[in-house]
């Protein structure tokens, strides 16, 4: 059970991760992540929702029929949606300002959707949650990671509040702040960098691994062939 | 009137859907492989961002704000949607079979696509009136149209580059989406 909940969460983070991995929830990616304090609400509201919807999706599973369960999906976490727009209304009206409709629109975010059809209804409660928060919390983390380049190349500086101020200085005062990493554009240029270096890492770990598989094998099948050829090489 | 003109001008270009809100960024990359099926999902848009707007605007202002129901427009305005999707589909299938086969198969799409909810709220944010939201669907989908088709040219041409390995397939599309997203904020210049 524990090294499920491990692998769940390897999972959602890492292997299967919604940005980086799945290319899921674009719009939100690009829009929010202007801010590190952005990208960290944005990233709490989707892990609540993700979490709330998947535990009530697997609950309602076996009696929603199959024709219908999208638009019944859609009502659900819409309605967790404005359960979450009222409270971050109520409680943080910064985070509000700053993020604006794109609270709302987690409703239209295709991770959810996604995780609802392809893990909540077919799996019982209590793993769907773990998915759910899993999931999220990889979300939450690609944000953190393209508004941490953004608003460090942008601003020079990092987790300014949503007035702008109160920032943690990371570069000094010889960095001219290039503000293009603030407007859209700089955001299709930073996720474009983001993912390239994800593809060349995975593509190396995937390189490392198939090259020891081949070895084994190799040395497996035919180790003393192997010897004589390391020998003639040398 | 000169308020209809600054609206669409507005959607279209200086706060275009996709270059400067970020609003529909799923299907402008998926499906702007080809002009051609950029060119059946703009149509799409189009046609159910028109009629949705002028539907949520009725669904808010007749229905959720005499009953004091405001908060409920999330769940109210995806369900219109998601309705209107199906029954276009319906009726098109019925009567206009043509268009059916030319924009059929991207309907079921268009639901889950967050510019129709966003030109919804938008209008509601905005506080446009029932022309004004009408024209701003349909010019806010005009952009996206002109956006999607434009950017599957791009594409197009791109098919021939050979980006470094790691580059492949979806970081040199945003890559040139970002150059696309830089041309546009040009626009954000023109104040009136």
């Amino acid at each position: 059970m524990k090294t499920s909940i491990a692998k769940q969460f390897r999972e959602g983070i890492i292997t299967n991760n919604p940005t980086f991995v799945q290319l899921l929830g674009m719009c939100p990616t690009l829009a929010t992540t202007t801010s590190v304090m952005n990208a960290l609400g944005m990233g709490a509201a989707v892990t609540v929702v993700l979490a709330f919807s998947n535990l009530f999706i697997s609950l309602v599973r076996k009696i929603i029929p199959k024709q219908v369960r999208i638009a019944s999906y859609i009502v659900i976490i819409s309605g967790f949606v404005t359960a979450v727009e009222l409270i971050i209304k109520a409680f943080f009206p910064a985070i509000d300002a700053s993020l604006g409709l794109f609270i709302p629109l987690i409703v239209v975010n295709c991770i959810i959707l996604a995780r609802a059809e392809a893990f909540a209804s077919k799996n019982s409660p209590f793993p769907s949650v773990i998915d759910g928060i899993a999931t999220g919390i990889g979300f939450l983390l690609a944000l953190t990671c393209i508004a941490f380049v953004r608003e460090l190349l942008g601003t020079g500086a990092v987790f300014a509040g949503a007035d702008g101020t109160g920032g943690i200085k990371l570069l000094g005062d010889w960095y001219s702040p290039a503000s293009i990493f603030l407007l859209p554009s700089g955001a299709f240029l930073t996720l474009g960098f983001l993912i390239a270096l994800v593809q060349k890492i995975s593509g190396v770990i995937t390189e490392r691994k198939r090259k020891r598989e081949n070895s084994q094998e190799k040395s497996d099948a035919a180790e003393p062939v192997t010897d004589m050829a390391e020998g003639a090489n040398e | 009137m000169s308020n209809i003109f600054l609206i669409m001008f507005g959607a279209i270009l200086t706060e275009n859907f996709i270059f400067s809100r970020f609003y529909g960024i799923c299907p402008f990359l998926g499906v702007s492989d080809k002009p051609s099926t950029a060119l059946g999902m703009g149509m799409a848009v189009t046609f159910v961002m028109t009629l949705s707007s002028a539907a949520t605007y009725a669904v808010y202002y007749l229905l959720l704000e005499p009953f004091g129901l405001e908060y409920l427009k999330t769940i109210a305005f995806i369900l219109v949607i998601a309705s209107l999707v199906q029954f276009i589909e319906m009726f098109l299938k019925k009567y206009i079979p043509s268009l059916y086969g030319a924009l059929g198969i991207y309907l079921p799409l268009i639901t889950t696509n967050c510019a129709v909810l966003g030109a919804a709220l938008v209008n509601i944010q905005d506080g446009h009136n029932f022309i004004e939201s009408v024209v701003f669907g349909f010019s806010a989908a005009l952009g996206f149209t002109m956006a999607i088709v434009v950017f599957a040219g791009v594409r197009a041409k791109m098919e021939f580059a050979d980006p470094p390995k790691a580059f492949k397939g979806f970081p040199i599309l945003l890559i040139a989406a970002s150059l696309a997203a830089m041309a546009f904020s040009g626009f954000s210049g023109m104040k009136f």
